[in-house]
């Protein structure tokens, strides 16, 4: 816990608030019909941070990133990666930049066991076979890595893991292929409160690494816990978004609920060039 | 995965229970499957932590093949107490060769098991691949290789096709399967009708007689025997080796030559027992060579399962198809090699039974033969929901039909309670799993 804390605190944000946001997303819609699920969403998701996505059943969170993961393409808007404009067509595609997301099913296989599942799609291989040496070394290392301890032993079947440590599977397979951006959905959902604990640590260690991750989330109490950054989705708009210190729980819950929270000044419209308090 | 359907068994730490006379032909390959699928579950230095993993693993349900092979035992105690010519080597050489057929059948419906598929054409598949190589020598007077070529390319893409129906048209594999089993005996009887006399092909060719008739001489039984124990023992052993300095956990040192000798001992059973003079007027003995084929088909096929990526694949696609695809894994393109090597396998089971009958008939079962061949994959342990099976359940379950065949027939009882004894054997073998199955899951 220490050392996750002065790893943020030193060597945690390479390019932080300072330089180019890693990704930055400028004007996102999507429509379905007449059905508007984005309005001109602007977010900046810099590195080595954790940006909690919150929002009410509908607000369009999923919309969003399902945008950003190339499952489909926004009607309007650009997505910068690095600063520099990019589409993201496909899952592949958003792949190939390092953006890796963990969705609540996980994608995990049940008879196969953890290495298996970790180099799932992308085996290493020696002669040709399996190289189940090589494969087993890397996985135990990213596991010790991100400080996941709890499983025996990596040669464990995924199925008989908790929902923590599954959790912690898809996590650590996104992380090993590189990935810089981690978006997760709802990942301490359906967990007991020590699984939740061991997640919400595994979060905070991807951030301590320098890697971006986007959390979506129903639960406040895990995001004021784990978040450094804050974002809201109210009715497909990006009502607020802003370093969580900003924020308090009684406001994130009246922006949540109604877009829009006491605290604002009246005159001014939900925020939505991200800037910094 | 809400059945909780997992795993390709534990078992590499199973102890050797080899010296079954009635096992040994299972023990060498046994083995090597398990190592071959390295499915080496928490393993540590010592001994006796290595004992207290393996008893875990059975106490949590994943038993491996240890159910099927404590019935085999069985059986075969329960056969040979009625009748001592059971354990004879004349009788356990006939028993190998009839359960040759079960098991080549089970390996051919073990790739598509694993993907959650099933393949009930395998019966007259396997009669059609033993028609064309039957047609192609006797009828056209082709060399045996191209007509077993021949019999294994044509149920290749016959499997191939069904697998392209399953895929493209998204139809369920039960119904194209189903729709195969009855036009390919329309099929068969076409082509046995057109090509032979009196509903037979009469199969005339040495070589192509040989492969279920004949044997190997004695001395190159010992030769195969021991190059393939040192080969097989020697890669277990290096694997293991190699694990341990990797600084892995991997089984103890006295584990990896147990396993070697237990290898070498079934082996050396093996061969005294085919090697045996079995024969009546004159001497008959030697390794037949339908036991090379079963046991390389099953070493070949436990390779591409066990240690290739198209291997990994298929038990990922048979347990959670979407997670599969999203991890970039064709699932067309693994399915219908699947398809085409189950479609293969089943020629090449064909070929044998037409050698061993020495014609290929219109009257061959191929219904009875696919039930069989599924019965032969589930008492083994595989699963029919998909993303538990291995080649060497097949080669046990098989054996375990064979025994019920050849003990029964030896009792002279009738086909009526082999039939019943099988189904009895079936539901014991899935009552068995299933249990262990829920001992693991209120773990």
């Amino acid at each position: 816990m220490s050392v996750v804390a002065e790893d943020r605190a030193t060597g945690g944000d390479p390019a932080g608030p300072g330089g180019a946001p890693l990704l930055g997303l400028r004007g996102i819609s999507k429509h379905f019909g007449a059905v508007h699920a984005l309005n001109h969403v602007d977010l900046d998701v810099p590195a080595g941070q954790i940006t909690a996505l919150v929002g009410d059943n509908g607000a369009g969170k999923s919309t969003l990133i399902k945008a950003i993961s190339g499952i489909w393409a926004p009607s309007g808007g650009q997505i910068t990666w690095d600063g520099a404009p990019v589409d993201i067509r496909t899952p592949k595609e958003a792949d190939q930049l390092g953006i890796a997301t963990v969705y609540q099913d996980l994608a995990l296989c049940d008879n196969l066991d953890i290495v298996q599942n970790m180099f799932l799609g992308h085996e290493a291989l020696s002669h040709r076979l399996l190289d189940e040496t090589r494969m087993e070394l890397t996985a135990k290392q990213t596991l010790a890595d991100l400080s996941v301890t709890t499983v025996q032993s990596v040669r464990q079947l995924v199925g008989s893991l908790s929902g923590g440590q599954r959790q912690s599977v898809a996590v650590a397979r996104a992380v090993m292929r590189d990935a810089r951006l981690v978006i997760m959905d709802e990942p301490t959902a359906a967990l007991g409160v020590s699984q939740t604990a061991q997640v919400l640590e595994l979060i905070k260690t991807l951030g301590a690494r320098g890697i971006a991750v986007i959390v979506i989330s129903h639960n406040l109490n895990d995001v004021f816990e784990v978040a450094d950054r804050l974002a809201v989705l109210y009715l497909g708009r990006l009502v607020s978004s802003g370093p969580i210190a900003e924020y308090d729980p009684q406001r994130a819950v009246e922006l949540i609920t109604t877009g829009r929270s006491a605290d604002d000044p009246p005159d001014t419209r939900p925020d939505t060039t991200d800037a910094e308090g | 995965m809400a059945l909780d359907e997992d795993q390709t068994g534990p078992a590499s730490a199973r102890p050797q229970t080899s010296d079954v006379p009635g096992t040994a032909s299972a023990e060498p390959d046994t083995d090597t499957e398990l190592d071959v699928i390295a499915d080496v579950p928490e393993l540590s230095g010592s001994l006796g932590e290595y004992a207290r993993a393996l008893a875990k693993n059975i106490r949590s349900g994943e038993s491996g093949v240890l159910p099927v092979l404590g019935g085999l035992i069985l059986l075969v105690i329960i056969f040979q107490v009625q009748d001592s010519v059971f354990l004879s080597a004349g009788n356990l050489v006939n028993l190998l060769v009839q359960g040759s057929v079960f098991v080549l059948l089970g390996m051919a419906e073990i790739w598509v098991l694993v993907l959650g598929e099933i393949d009930l054409s395998v019966g007259y598949v396997a009669g059609i691949g033993g028609t064309v190589a039957a047609i192609l020598s006797t009828t056209h007077g082709l060399p045996w290789y191209v007509a077993i070529a021949g019999g294994m390319v044509t149920t290749g893409v016959i499997g191939a096709a069904w697998g392209t129906l399953v895929i493209r048209l998204r139809l369920p594999s039960f119904v194209v399967t189903l729709a195969g089993l009855l036009g390919m005996e329309g099929v068969l009887l076409y082509l046995v009708n057109a090509n032979g006399t009196g509903g037979t092909i009469r199969i005339t060719d040495s070589v192509l007689i040989d492969l279920a008739n004949g044997n190997l001489s004695v001395a190159a039984g010992w030769i195969l025997m021991i190059a393939a124990v040192v080969v097989f023992g020697g890669v277990t052993f290096l694997r293991d080796r190699h694990r341990r300095v990797s600084g892995l956990v991997a089984p103890p040192v006295a584990i990896s030559i147990l396993k070697f000798a237990g290898m070498a001992v079934a082996g050396v059973v093996l061969v005294l027992v085919c090697n045996a003079n079995r024969g009546v007027l004159i001497p008959v003995q030697g390794v037949p060579y339908v036991v090379l084929i079963v046991l390389g088909f099953l070493a070949l096929w436990s390779f591409l399962l066990g240690r290739t990526r198209f291997g990994r694949y298929l038990y990922a696609i048979g347990n959670n198809a979407e997670a599969a695809r999203r991890a970039g894994i064709s699932l067309g393109w693994n399915k219908l090699w699947a398809f085409t090597l189950t479609g293969l396998t089943s020629g090449v089971a064909g070929i044998v039974y037409a050698s061993r009958l020495g014609s290929i008939s219109n009257n061959i079962d191929g219904g009875t033969l696919v039930l069989y061949a599924v019965a032969s994959a589930v008492i083994g342990g595989a699963s029919l929901f998909g993303g538990r099976g291995k080649m060497v359940y097949a080669l046990l379950g098989g054996l375990v039909i064979a025994t019920i065949y050849n003990g029964m027939g030896l009792l002279g009882l009738a086909a009526s309670y082999q039939y019943m004894v099988t189904a009895l054997v079936l539901l014991a073998a899935v009552t068995i799993d299933s249990l262990a199955r829920r001992g693991r899951s209120a773990d």
